[in-house]
């Protein structure tokens, strides 16, 4: 395998794996617990590696998760005492458990390979260095084997508890009622959140993890309205984002792990546009067709109420219908020329009568009223 | 004792302690705004979003005068800020999705830039990632000088607009039928933020400024119902996060300043959450338990008296078991009775027996009357 090739891999997979967890996150409006859990992990990484001497021990995964269930747990405390808000505690807690990482690592770890860069930016480059060897056999990249585990951690945590995950995310009060314990699921998914975490880290950096777990579920979100599809939708645009994140770092020569980010970015901006029905483009679209409907409903009641009348000839006019409608000028354009087209009405010079489809229309519209 | 006089005579810890404190200052007095706004992790947002906008004003202008970067800063900052908004009420997207894609998107687009500018040839970058950890040590006069231009700007538009934004942040519906333009007054704070934001991102990086906006108002909120004085109060925490960070991180060798201000400014948090007057855990717990003591008070006296009421003198002494047996609260009477002896509410007969003293006995029948609204 090249390097190439492996690092594209790696990043795949890592892709793939943030975004399931993800999801959740996404969906109970929890995204920036994966902000403060991906800094508060530092600590908890520190001390293991202080206890241990060793930075690819699994005792790091787990001096990562406990930082991260104690980041949970801390944020907890300081929203139930009632004196702060969720977004407030979130804030307090992990500069604060950041801070004491990045101090231990300056007081401890100056000399040794722990330093914040790599931690908070990652370096998917170097990755395919570090290879796992049994016997003096080289299977391939370490980051690899590491990601692929914790992604079938993942898969396997979401297989298991399938329904009690998807009735917590949309209805915790009823999940509590029928004994499925939301927050036992609660801290085993910040649990799996910070595994997810700490094993990406180490390859896109703290900060970027954010994305990866954040923003394709997001885009997922707006293109689709169940839940199997939103897992499959984000996993496939997180291993989309790393490929062409990966290109465009090869292109630019830059960072890959800040080109992966800036992929789900534009994929991300991309759907909040172009998303069929819930996009800016396709709610404006709608938007402008709805107002036609309403105007076309708007002229033929008007036309229908002054039919045959004395005042009609001054009623029906073109230009009458600005005043008393209160249309601009365009719009009633608009809304005569699509009126005459589906031959709602007739034109006879400046004067505007109903056809038969017409006073149809006008009559239904009446009683939907 | 010797740090003090160091503040004022040594050239680097008197720069970095004053940058350090004036950025306290500003932070801390936009963060109390945005505590009550509940806007405490936009701060964060935005001072990820910052990023990118310092990498492309160098590219623009190759220059790194504070002035420039902070500029380039501060619209990228605002428009992540702008665009948080956009998504969220113009789409289904929530607030914490927008402001974790946001956060991060910016934060890697800003990462590739600066990676990007690294490997050109011949560019004079060194220093630009100072913006992502921060380095309050590297502060010359020239900084000081601009942050303190700077923030007293904000500071002073920030008292010109008070009402409004008092008025904006607790209720901004009332603030629009007053006939204030509640939108424009809405992106005039959320400007002097970015700023206030982005002033500090070269001291303390872009990871910890969050905490620089959100710790000190909280703290701050701790210990006062009043916005004015919650905002001086918040900032002088600020301040004095800041300087204390700066000297911790000069005396001890190899203490970095930007979590040192952090740790501090958190520790002052801890200590506000636990001891400031009426909010505070430890004092809610006192007087919980001293309510709890006269909870206990008036509910033996009632039971005493009820039994009294059976006997033709309402000091009538009783058994300690009978009211270990009636009474509703936890535990033995045993405890309540000896409150009631020193409360003069009751005395003791013999080593088991209680009766009511005439005090006791107006008290328990002002009890009942609030209670059940009838004397008995």
């Amino acid at each position: 395998m090249s390097a190439s090739f492996e690092i594209q891999l790696i990043a795949v997979v890592v892709a793939v794996t943030c975004a399931i967890p993800g999801v959740f996150l996404v969906l109970q409006r929890m995204s920036m617990m994966s902000d403060a859990i991906s800094h508060a992990i530092l600590p908890g990484i520190v001390v293991a590696f202080l206890l241990t001497g060793d930075l690819g021990s699994p005792w790091m995964i787990l001096g990562a998760a406990m930082a991260g269930v104690l980041t949970v747990a801390l944020v907890e405390l300081l929203r139930k005492t009632g004196l702060l808000k969720e977004d407030a505690a979130i804030g307090i807690v992990f500069p604060a458990l950041f801070s004491v990482g990045v101090v231990l690592i300056a007081q401890y770890a100056g000399d040794v390979h722990l330093d914040i860069d790599a931690v908070l930016l990652g370096e998917l480059a170097f990755a395919p260095f570090d290879r796992m060897t049994i016997n003096g056999v080289d299977f391939g990249p370490r980051a690899l084997f590491v990601m692929s585990a914790i992604f079938c951690v993942d898969v396997a945590f979401i297989v298991l508890f399938f329904k009690e995950l998807k009735l917590t995310s949309f209805d915790k009060a009823l999940a509590g009622a029928l004994g499925f314990a939301p927050a036992f699921l609660h801290y085993v998914l910040m649990g799996l959140v910070s595994i997810t975490a700490v094993g990406a880290f180490d390859a896109v950096g703290s900060i970027l993890v954010v994305a990866l777990m954040v923003a394709p579920p997001a885009t997922a979100y707006l293109l689709t309205d169940s839940l199997k599809p939103m897992i499959f939708i984000s996993v496939g645009i997180g291993a989309l984002s790393a490929i062409s994140g990966y290109w465009m770092a090869h292109f630019l020569d830059a960072s890959i792990a800040g080109s992966m980010a800036t992929m789900t970015g534009v994929i991300f901006l991309t759907a909040v546009v172009f998303a069929p029905h819930r996009g800016l483009w396709s709610v404006r679209k709608r938007r402008s067709s709805q107002q036609i409907v309403f105007g076309r409903k708007m002229l033929v009641i008007h036309l229908y109420n002054h039919e045959g009348l004395p005042e009609a000839n001054q009623e029906c006019r073109v230009d009458h219908l600005e005043d008393h409608l209160r249309w601009d000028h365009l719009f009633a354009t608009r809304a005569i020329k699509s009126s005459l087209q589906l031959s709602l009405i007739k034109q006879h010079g400046a004067l505007l009568s109903l056809t038969e489809t017409g006073r149809e229309v006008a009559r239904k519209s009446l009683v939907e009223l | 004792m010797e740090w003090i006089t160091d503040l004022f005579t040594d050239y680097t810890l008197r720069t970095v302690a004053l940058g350090s404190a004036l950025l306290g200052i500003t932070a801390g007095s936009l963060g109390g705004f945005a505590l009550l706004r509940r806007q405490s992790l936009l701060g964060d947002a935005i001072s990820h979003a910052a990023l990118p906008g310092i990498a492309i004003a160098f590219l623009l202008t190759g220059s790194k005068a504070p002035l420039v970067l902070i500029i380039g800063a501060a619209v990228a900052g605002w428009s992540g800020a702008a665009l948080i908004t956009t998504v969220t009420t113009r789409t289904r997207i929530k607030y914490d999705s927008a402001l974790g894609v946001m956060l991060s998107v910016f934060f890697g687009f800003g990462l590739v830039l600066l990676t990007f500018i690294q490997r050109q040839p011949n560019s004079n970058q060194a220093g630009l990632d100072s913006f992502l950890f921060g380095q309050a040590a590297a502060l010359v006069e020239r900084d000081v000088l601009v942050i303190f231009a700077i923030g007293a700007a904000v500071l002073l538009l920030m008292t010109l607009f008070w009402k409004e934004f008092k008025i904006l942040s607790f209720d901004s519906d009332f603030l629009g039928t007053l006939g204030f333009p509640v939108r424009r007054l809405d992106h005039l704070l959320t400007t002097l933020f970015v700023i206030a934001i982005v002033i500090g991102l070269q001291t303390v990086g872009v990871v910890l400024m969050s905490a620089m906006i959100i710790a000190p108002g909280a703290a701050a909120r701790q210990w006062t119902d009043r916005l004015g004085r919650m905002i001086v109060l918040s900032g002088f925490i600020g301040a004095v996060a800041g300087v204390g960070g700066a000297v911790a991180s000069s005396m001890i060798p190899s203490l970095p300043t930007g979590p040192t201000i952090v740790l501090i400014v958190s520790c002052i948090v801890f200590f506000s959450l636990l001891f400031a007057p009426n909010r505070g855990l430890v004092f809610r717990r006192i007087r919980e338990w001293k309510a709890g003591k006269m909870l206990r008070v008036d509910a033996v006296l009632v039971d005493l008296y009820t039994l009294a009421s059976q006997h033709s003198s309402a000091e009538h002494p009783h058994s300690e078991r009978v009211l270990d047996v009636m009474s509703t609260i936890s535990g033995p009477a045993r405890r309540t009775l000896v409150l009631l002896k020193d409360l003069e509410l009751a005395r003791q007969i013999d080593s088991t027996h209680w009766s009511l003293t005439p005090s006791g006995v107006s008290r328990a029948e002002s009890v009942i009357e609030r209670q059940f609204g009838v004397a008995s």
